[in-house]
């Protein structure tokens, strides 16, 4: 039985779920690969990667509107996905299902269809200091074609949530949208998004998730949260690169203009005059990643059979014991919520290490075979000017993690103490 | 990637402060790592008589920042217009890969672009 055959509540035996991703049984740097840069894009399963052959080399044809069994076979297959999408995350259906290239270009797509409909001079646009650039630029370049205000929520004391103050404060200036992280990519910090969206709109504001960092960790219910626009990547959640989704609720899709034209997103084509397709089709002009489709179909499957319930449990049981063993190494400071709040924390853990460089420290890391990330992480703004550092080195896990590369990222700490001569 | 000597160059930088009658001087970074230097420049018959640096990144940054001060010393613009990333790895020792070889040449491309502005008479 592979990894993914059981949804039932159960540890799961991440030995069994390696064997499922072939790059982890590669080396680099002639060490056994460590893989623990998934907040940045996660491996993918062989079923994922057999899925996108299987479609190359039996089915491969253009959807829709092709009257032969494999078009049928691929739009049947491609159309199954979004059923699937739709369902992984709460939504009542397909239609309310945007296929995007990623969760930024799903952002984008807000901000330039129910953006640019709907925000107006002198209008509050609210976001947060924990954003990723994604969820900061396309509303920046949103205020400034409309001679907008962009706000943002700060972060509380210790820099590790959103003050809550800081928050009824700005919605107290009648924001037309209020876009926020579910799960921050470098603070780890997990938003209730639902308690935000419900005095967001309180306030009349719209509301938009960026879900890059919590799709593909903890269950996600759309409607539960109650939010209008949901954003996601497929690549960071076992599918291939290249396909990611907006999620909106119908009528607010229905409301809203496609921002790209040509084939597929209409019904009838004059020489003057268009009309649109049904939802969601009116947004994805052209030929569609139909392998990302199907690609992100077997993803959603694995990470079904395996049950997100089950890999929330497995992240935050990793990330406490490796918080566990780096809360021990003198000079290394760890950001985001502390180990006695897990309940609001991700499987991320961004730190500094006093007397060596991030870029350092990823070096020494990847000499031992051990993949970790260091930088601004795309979130200059909270990096820079709220935690103050340059840069910061990142490990984040994920199902195919365990206790051993958190022992081996421990380990690695110690290498660059030793390196570097560090007390 | 770590000898002994580049740990040493870092924790223990020569030339390392801000020039005050320095003839030019050029800041730059890299965006991917926050790494940033000031380069100074003292020129004395079109040679380099005199080159410090400030500035904060990762030890393969600061440390050939460090090394650039001693060998630029006495060589000609135009010898320091010529050089390249080759020197560098022979200076260092080491060849960073496509990604590090940005830090380690931070500080060349810097002093290049300091003798540009003093052959050319611009100032910051």
């Amino acid at each position: 039985m592979s990894a993914a055959e059981n949804s039932e509540q159960h540890d799961i035996d991440v030995s069994l779920v390696k064997k499922d991703f072939p790059i982890l049984s590669t080396q680099m740097n002639g060490k056994r690969l460590v893989y623990l840069d998934s907040a940045a894009t996660s491996q993918k399963p062989v079923q994922v990667i057999d899925a996108i052959s299987n479609y190359y080399r039996t089915f491969n044809a253009n959807i829709h509107r092709g009257i032969y069994k494999i078009s049928e076979q691929a739009t049947e297959e491609y159309t199954k996905s979004k059923d699937k999408l739709a369902e992984f995350i709460g939504a009542k259906s397909y239609q309310e299902i945007v296929y995007v290239r990623n969760t930024t270009e799903a952002i984008n797509l807000a901000a330039l269809s129910w953006g640019e409909a709907n925000v107006n001079k002198g209008d509050h646009i609210l976001i947060t200091q924990m954003e990723h650039h994604s969820n900061i630029v396309p509303w920046q370049m949103l205020a400034q074609r409309k001679g907008a205000v962009l706000d943002y929520v700060a972060l509380n004391g210790d820099r590790s949530a959103l003050d809550q103050e800081s928050l009824e404060k700005q919605l107290e200036k009648n924001p037309k949208i209020l876009a926020v992280t579910h799960a921050s990519n470098v603070l780890g910090t997990i938003n209730d998004v639902k308690a935000i969206t419900r005095k967001a709109h309180d306030r009349g504001a719209v509301v938009l998730i960026d879900g890059a960092q919590s799709c593909p960790h903890m269950p996600v219910d759309v409607r539960d949260i109650g939010c209008d626009f949901f954003a996601l990547s497929g690549h960071k959640m076992l599918g291939p690169t290249g396909i990611g989704a907006l999620y909106g609720k119908r009528d607010l899709l229905a409301a809203m203009e496609p921002i790209f034209g040509g084939g597929d997103m209409i019904r009838s084509v004059g020489f003057q005059t268009h009309t649109w397709n049904d939802l969601p089709w009116k947004f994805e002009a052209g030929t569609s990643n139909i392998e990302g489709g199907i690609g992100l179909s077997a993803a959603i499957d694995y990470l079904n059979g395996i049950g997100m319930k089950n890999i929330r449990r497995h992240e935050v049981e990793v990330t406490r014991y490796a918080m566990e063993k780096l809360g021990g190494i003198r000079g290394l400071k760890m950001y985001g919520p502390d180990i006695d709040h897990m309940e609001s924390r991700g499987g991320v853990i961004s730190f500094s290490m006093e007397g060596a460089h991030p870029h350092d420290v990823a070096q020494i890391f990847d000499d031992r075979g051990i993949a970790i990330r260091a930088g601004h992480h795309c979130a200059m703004p909270l990096v820079e000017d709220v935690l103050g550092v340059g840069a910061v080195s990142r490990i984040s896990f994920y199902i195919y993690n365990d206790k051993n590369d958190a022992d081996a990222a421990v380990d690695a700490v110690g290498e660059v103490k030793r390196v570097f001569k560090l007390q | 990637m770590y000898a002994e000597e580049i740990i040493a160059y870092y924790e223990h930088p020569e030339n390392k402060y801000k020039m005050d009658d320095a003839d030019d001087s050029y800041s730059d970074f890299n965006p991917v790592c926050g790494d940033k230097l000031t380069v100074y420049i003292k020129v004395k018959d079109d040679k380099i008589e005199k080159m410090s640096f400030e500035g904060d990144g990762c030890a393969i940054s600061m440390a050939s920042a460090s090394m650039l001060t001693e060998v630029a010393e006495g060589k000609s613009v135009d010898e320091i217009e010529k050089m390249g990333p080759a020197d560098v790895i022979k200076m260092i020792k080491v060849d960073p890969g496509p990604v590090r070889i940005k830090c380690a040449t931070l500080s060349l491309r810097a002093l290049q672009k300091a003798v540009f502005m003093y052959k050319h008479g611009k100032r910051d």
